[in-house]
């Protein structure tokens, strides 16, 4: 196995393991880190494609990484508000238990 | 070299599917978030494996330094630590976890088959600060200015969804 096979092999497990977890926890908070753990396997991709790739010095996959990891930051920020503010009217972070559009 | 690079890599694996899987698996919500910073640490040092310093300490400074704490706050607030929830799974997590594992097994599938992983690796990659900041201040330096533009935006936004709403009846 090529060091390139495994990076993209740790990286397919981290996403499904996110993807789970996104899929299978009732939490809202815990929803968000599997998408946070998804959006760094793509990041994980990139610097490995970047890293084992043809042309390394036009710095695509570095640059591609640093705007996402500013962008998961904002992603980040606005999404744990949105919990916090569905919290203050709901009572509960529990994604099944918040199914009404007006409540 | 070989030898000492696979183990490292599978240090690194091990801390990175550790920290994820308990970050998923936990009950309590404390604890999720420190897994997860564990989590992002090991790919900090996956970065660093990879020659992009940069990134790994961006990476470092983020996700351990910013999204962890965020996340704790955001626990402390909506005071899930308090006590361990009686239920943890949503109720159709068979479904969920399926389609996890068919995911993987075809993205395992496809790095198998796919002949850009079977090719050799380049003696030497790397990038040094002096570069990524020419590059980020010529070549990328309109998308610079709209991650500027996005993270005020981002800011201004979450203070406002967060911010206590008047009570509209008086």
């Amino acid at each position: 196995m090529t060091p390139l096979a495994g990076y993209l092999l740790l990286s397919a497990m981290l996403f499904a393991i996110g993807l789970a977890g996104a899929l299978t926890r009732r939490n809202a908070i815990i929803v968000l880190i599997g998408i946070e753990l998804m959006l760094n396997a793509a990041n994980l991709n990139f610097i490995a494609f970047w890293r084992f790739g043809p042309n390394p010095e036009a710095l695509t996959g570095m640059m591609f990484v640093i705007f996402a990891i500013a962008v998961a930051a904002a992603e980040a920020a606005v999404g744990l508000a949105l919990i916090i503010a569905i919290y203050r009217h709901y009572k509960t972070t529990a994604v099944d238990e918040v199914n009404h559009l007006k409540g | 070299m070989l030898n000492q690079m696979t183990l490292s890599f599978a240090i690194i694996a091990i801390l990175i599917i550790a920290g994820a899987t308990a970050a998923m698996t936990f009950r309590n919500l404390v604890h999720c978030a420190l897994a997860v910073a564990v989590a992002f640490a090991g790919l900090a040092f996956a970065y660093l494996q990879l020659n992009a310093q940069f990134v790994g300490l961006a990476q470092i400074l983020v996700y351990v330094g910013a999204v962890a704490i965020l996340i704790v706050f955001a626990v402390l607030l909506t005071r899930g630590g308090e006590a361990a929830e009686k239920k943890v799974f949503s109720a159709s997590w068979i479904w969920g976890g399926a389609i996890a594992v068919a995911v993987f097994g075809v993205l395992a599938w496809a790095i198998q088959h796919s002949f850009a992983s079977q090719r050799e690796p380049l003696p030497e990659a790397g990038a040094s600060v002096k570069q990524i900041g020419t590059a980020l201040m010529t070549k990328y330096v309109l998308p610079l200015e709209v991650i500027g533009l996005l993270l005020t935006a981002a800011l201004i936004g979450a203070v406002i969804i967060a911010m206590r709403e008047e009570d509209k009846s008086k």
